[in-house]
């Protein structure tokens, strides 16, 4: 549990358990929020690492029986559902919460009481979707649940992904509307947006891109649980269903989530380019211009996922062409980040092997993307190995790096410690060599023919040393997370607390501690320009000039009730799953909504204002 | 003598403009009830042709949450540049998952 | 420094819903969430023109419908509409008994427009036998006027509580971002009622 130096007072507090506990139940504050969705992401990751370790022992060998079929077909889409939701959004969005109001000078962001329901809804939701392990079978019709197989499928499974993706996904709705609010409303003076660091701008278009896609997928959810719990016929062909909308629905959402898990990391690696190339990024203006693209575009593709369904080969072709152009503004970052290495005075330390490690590995996914983009060549590719080789270079090639790059680099902002430079080289060799043998290989496993979600494969058919080689790989990947585990563990307990700019940085959040006061800065700096932290190192004295006096500073209360609205709905979703079996589940089906609403109307009759830090307080604290 | 609007106080200035603005509000509404009236009134009575009554429904409806979003939420005024944006761009994605359900499905 | 400048200012400004960050951040953060519901009623409204012909041989929409009565719905909500236009007209004069009078009126417009959606639902129910059930036409139906029919009811249950629990205080800098933020949401619900009544009645009238 991190013990984060938040109080007012300068020195250090010894705190119980319980009181950390407590602080952290009843946070509000954006940083112990990143805290916790750090965590939760890091835990629900580790999670869906055994699920991978699983599906490659499965697979080590041809017509393998480490596992049953069925219980395989539950791996598989626990470890694409919980990878996606519960590991790599939550990260980004722990990274988000933690830098970009530093990034703006802003002391928290505009909503900090909607900030921590939404960590809560993510932390429940993950758990109520892990709950289905222990209560009768996980989920088993893959990440994507298309009907009819989600709709009919026996047990409760798939009614725990329904009600686990409502909770979590609410949460992330709730976070984009508040980090776009933030950034709008809450620049310190001079922060134009034009002087916006990278990383803020791609936190800006996330919140655009979360904004509008993920109602699409809380609809899609919506009628899966109608058909399922209540007897509706969306998806049911006999009673006049049509089973291709939630196909339609999950991709309209889930093409613009796979822009969501990478605009964050572009915005990262952004910085850490800049940073350790001790140069200013190259074309920031074309950047923020190819974001901005991208994000447009993305709404635009969703059926590059369906090419095989049936829509024609004009709709298909719309789509492909569409899906083809987003590599134009990508291709411009990738132009920039190297342009940006270029002649600057490039620093090797492990956030930029990640970086480094990550063009080639991505720019290989996008190339296959543009592969499997191609419709006639993609009723090839469809449902093989080879989307799914695609995919992992962009999401592990892309994301997961773009993470460990974003946690290495700001980790001493996040944590107070400076991870271990050689665990972190070890850890990034383990994972990129492990990455490439587990990945690299798939791509020729899917061209010659090997089907993707299928629990054997069959002995003599030339896919025996792919697929060990394969294995061998992800055994070497897991390896790489261990390591950076025992990194974050060494260096809480025997490392220094860092300074406050460890890295000789550009941006605002390396002019506060390490991690920052709660209020984030006594007086809140004055912007003069993009870099604004480099311009008064180059031009100034080497700090922030206040753009105010010294005076009280406004801080909201920490509140119980954002985890207790949580548990409310949490219980309502269990209620939820069980009333199909037994009608008395119905009391923790309204019990839950009760204790949740309850809560809602707690909070909208309190008049919880929050509380000043006097100046004189202020004033008694070390710099 | 003209007042001084560069205050942030309720001033005369500030009540006659909220004056106006109300009378444009009960303008739009009247505008709002005759538009429902006449939709109501092509479909109840039968008269147009399927194609064209569809086509003038679609119109009318548009032309009613504009004068709501314009009028009512005030999106014509000053300082909402950015949730006239929210709002494009989410009937943007709004109009390709329309699309996307109604052309797609049953291709 | 206490918050009383929040809750007794010593003079209103001609703004009071935007005069404070608290009122401004509101203010931007419905118009975005208003943004997503696009996006959500869109998903809704997507699945029910797909669906709306699929009847299983249950009655259709020509024969379940009677304008009658959803044009005396539409002319309720609308003109809820306009009373809570004239709520905030008055509050943006520092008129709060006004304003609460015609929020008051606009609470029961808007519960008359329930009243009646219930009484059709049944009426469907009873006489019909179309149900949620009973074909994906109806399950379609039922969802989208639904989700339309629950976020009124959850806005009414929203102004009831500002209203009750602000009903002593006057006007000041704390609840007047929250009376606009409702009045916003309220006209939101409009919007989705005029495509309502469109797509599903009248132009499930016309076939």
């Amino acid at each position: 549990m991190s013990i984060a130096v938040s109080e007012s007072s300068a020195k250090a507090q010894k705190r119980s358990i319980g009181a950390v506990l407590w602080d952290y139940l009843t946070t509000v504050d954006h940083m112990k929020i990143a805290h916790l969705y750090i965590f939760g992401g890091a835990f629900f990751f580790i999670l869906g690492g055994i699920e991978a370790i699983i599906i490659r022992i499965q697979l080590l060998v041809p017509e393998n029986d480490f596992v049953s079929a069925g219980f395989y077909n539950e791996v598989i889409t626990m470890h694409g559902t919980t990878m996606i939701f519960l590991a790599a959004m939550p990260l980004l969005l722990g990274l988000m919460n933690a830098i970009m109001p530093l990034q703006i000078g802003a002391r928290d962001v505009a909503f900090p009481f909607l900030n921590a329901l939404g960590v809560w809804l993510f932390i429940l939701g993950g758990l109520l979707l892990n709950l289905s392990w222990v209560f009768g079978g996980a989920p088993d019709a893959g990440w994507t649940a298309y009907a009819p197989l989600s709709s009919t499928s026996p047990g409760h499974g798939v009614d725990f992904y329904v009600m686990g993706l409502q909770l979590a996904g609410a949460g992330t709705l709730m976070s984009g509307i508040n980090f776009l609010v933030t950034i709008i409303n809450m620049r310190a003076p001079g922060m134009t947006y034009m002087r916006m660091p990278l990383f803020t701008w791609t936190t800006f278009i996330t919140s655009i891109l979360i904004l509008f896609a993920f109602p699409a997928l809380t609809v899609g959810l919506f009628l899966l649980q109608f058909d399922r719990m209540f007897g509706a016929a969306f998806f049911d062909v006999a009673l006049g269903g049509n089973t291709i909308i939630w196909q339609h629905l999950f991709w309209i959402f889930g093409h613009p989530e796979v822009y969501i898990l990478i605009l964050p990391v572009f915005g990262a690696f952004s910085e850490i380019f800049s940073t350790f190339s001790k140069k200013r990024i190259f074309g920031y203006t074309s950047m923020i211009f190819a974001t901005m693209l991208i994000a447009f575009l993305g709404f635009m593709v969703w059926a590059h996922h369906m090419f095989t369904v049936g829509m024609g080969p004009i709709a298909n072709t719309i789509f492909s062409v569409a899906t083809m152009a987003i590599a134009v503004p990508t291709g411009i970052k990738i132009f920039n980040w190297l342009a940006t290495m270029w002649g600057g005075s490039v620093k090797l330390n492990s956030a930029m092997l990640w970086s480094i490690g990550f063009i080639p590995s991505f720019t290989i996914g996008g190339m296959t993307g543009i592969m499997v983009a191609t419709v006639a060549a993609d009723y090839q590719y469809h449902d093989t190995y080879f989307v799914i080789a695609h995919f992992h270079y962009t999401i592990v090639g892309g994301t997961v790096m773009g993470i460990f790059a974003g946690l290495t680099y700001w980790w001493p902002k996040i944590f107070g410690r400076v991870l271990n430079e050689t665990l972190g080289q070890i850890t990034f060799w383990t994972f990129f060599v492990g990455f490439h043998m587990t990945f690299f290989i798939q791509h020729f496993l899917g061209l010659m023919g090997m089907p993707r979600r299928y629990w054997v494969f069959l002995e003599d058919q030339g896919l025996d040393t792919g697929n060990l080689i394969s294995s061998i790989g992800a055994f070497l990947m897991a390896v790489g997370v261990i390591v950076f585990i025992i990194n974050a563990i060494y260096v809480w307990l025997k490392g220094e607390k860092a300074a406050n700019d460890p890295w000789d940085g550009r941006t605002l959040e390396w002019t506060t501690a390490s991690p920052p006061e709660h209020y984030n800065w006594k007086q809140t700096p004055l912007i003069r320009g993009l870099d604004c932290l480099w311009l008064e190192k180059t031009e100034g004295n080497g700090k922030m000039i206040p753009a105010h006096p010294l005076k009280d500073i406004h801080m909201p209360n920490g509140s119980i009730l954002p985890f207790i609205m949580s548990l409310g709905f949490f219980i309502a979703g269990i209620g939820f799953i069980y009333q199909t079996d037994n009608k008395l589940w119905y009391i923790a089906l309204f019990g839950g909504m009760a204790i949740a609403l309850l809560t809602m109307l707690v909070r909208s009759v309190q008049d919880d204002v929050g509380h000043y830090i006097t100046k004189e307080e202020l004033k008694g604290e070390a710099e | 003598m003209t007042d001084n609007t560069n205050t942030n106080q309720l001033t005369d200035y500030h009540k006659q403009k909220n004056k106006e603005e109300m009378k444009r509000n009960v303008i739009s509404f009247a505008l709002m009830i005759i538009s429902t009236i006449i939709a109501f009134v092509i479909v109840g009575s039968g008269i147009m042709d399927r194609i064209f009554a569809v086509f003038l429904l679609f119109i009318l409806a548009t032309i009613q949450v504009a004068f709501q979003f314009f009028y009512f939420m005030h999106m014509k005024d000053k300082g909402h540049a950015l949730p006239a944006v929210m709002i494009v761009g989410g009937t943007w994605a709004a109009f390709l998952t329309v699309f996307g359900l109604v052309a797609a499905v049953w291709w | 420094m206490n918050h009383d400048h929040i809750f007794n200012p010593k003079s209103l400004p001609h703004s009071p819903e935007k005069a404070t960050l608290e009122g401004k951040n509101k203010f931007l953060g419905l118009w975005f969430f208003l943004g997503g519901e696009t996006v959500l009623f869109a998903s809704l409204f997507g699945t029910f023109i797909a669906l709306r012909n699929s009847t299983a041989g249950g009655p259709s929409s020509e024969e379940l419908f009677g304008l009658e009565l959803v044009f005396i719905m539409t002319i309720l909500l609308l003109t809820s509409s306009l009373t809570s236009v004239y709520a905030m007209y008055h509050m943006k004069n520092h008129d709060y008994k006004k304003m609460q009078l015609w929020l008051g009126i606009t609470g029961l417009l808007g519960i008359s427009f329930l009243g009646l959606e219930i009484y059709e639902f049944t009426h469907y129910i009873t006489e019909y036998g179309f149900t949620f059930r009973s074909s994906a036409f109806g399950s379609a139906f039922y969802t989208l006027v639904g989700f339309h029919g629950g976020h009124v009811t959850f806005g009414i249950a929203w102004l009831i509580v500002i209203m009750i629990r602000n009903a002593r205080r006057g006007l000041n800098l704390y609840n007047a971002p929250k009376f606009n933020t409702f009045s916003l949401y309220w006209h939101y619900i409009d919007v989705v009622w005029v495509f309502v009544f469109t797509v599903v009645y009248l132009m499930g009238k016309v076939g």
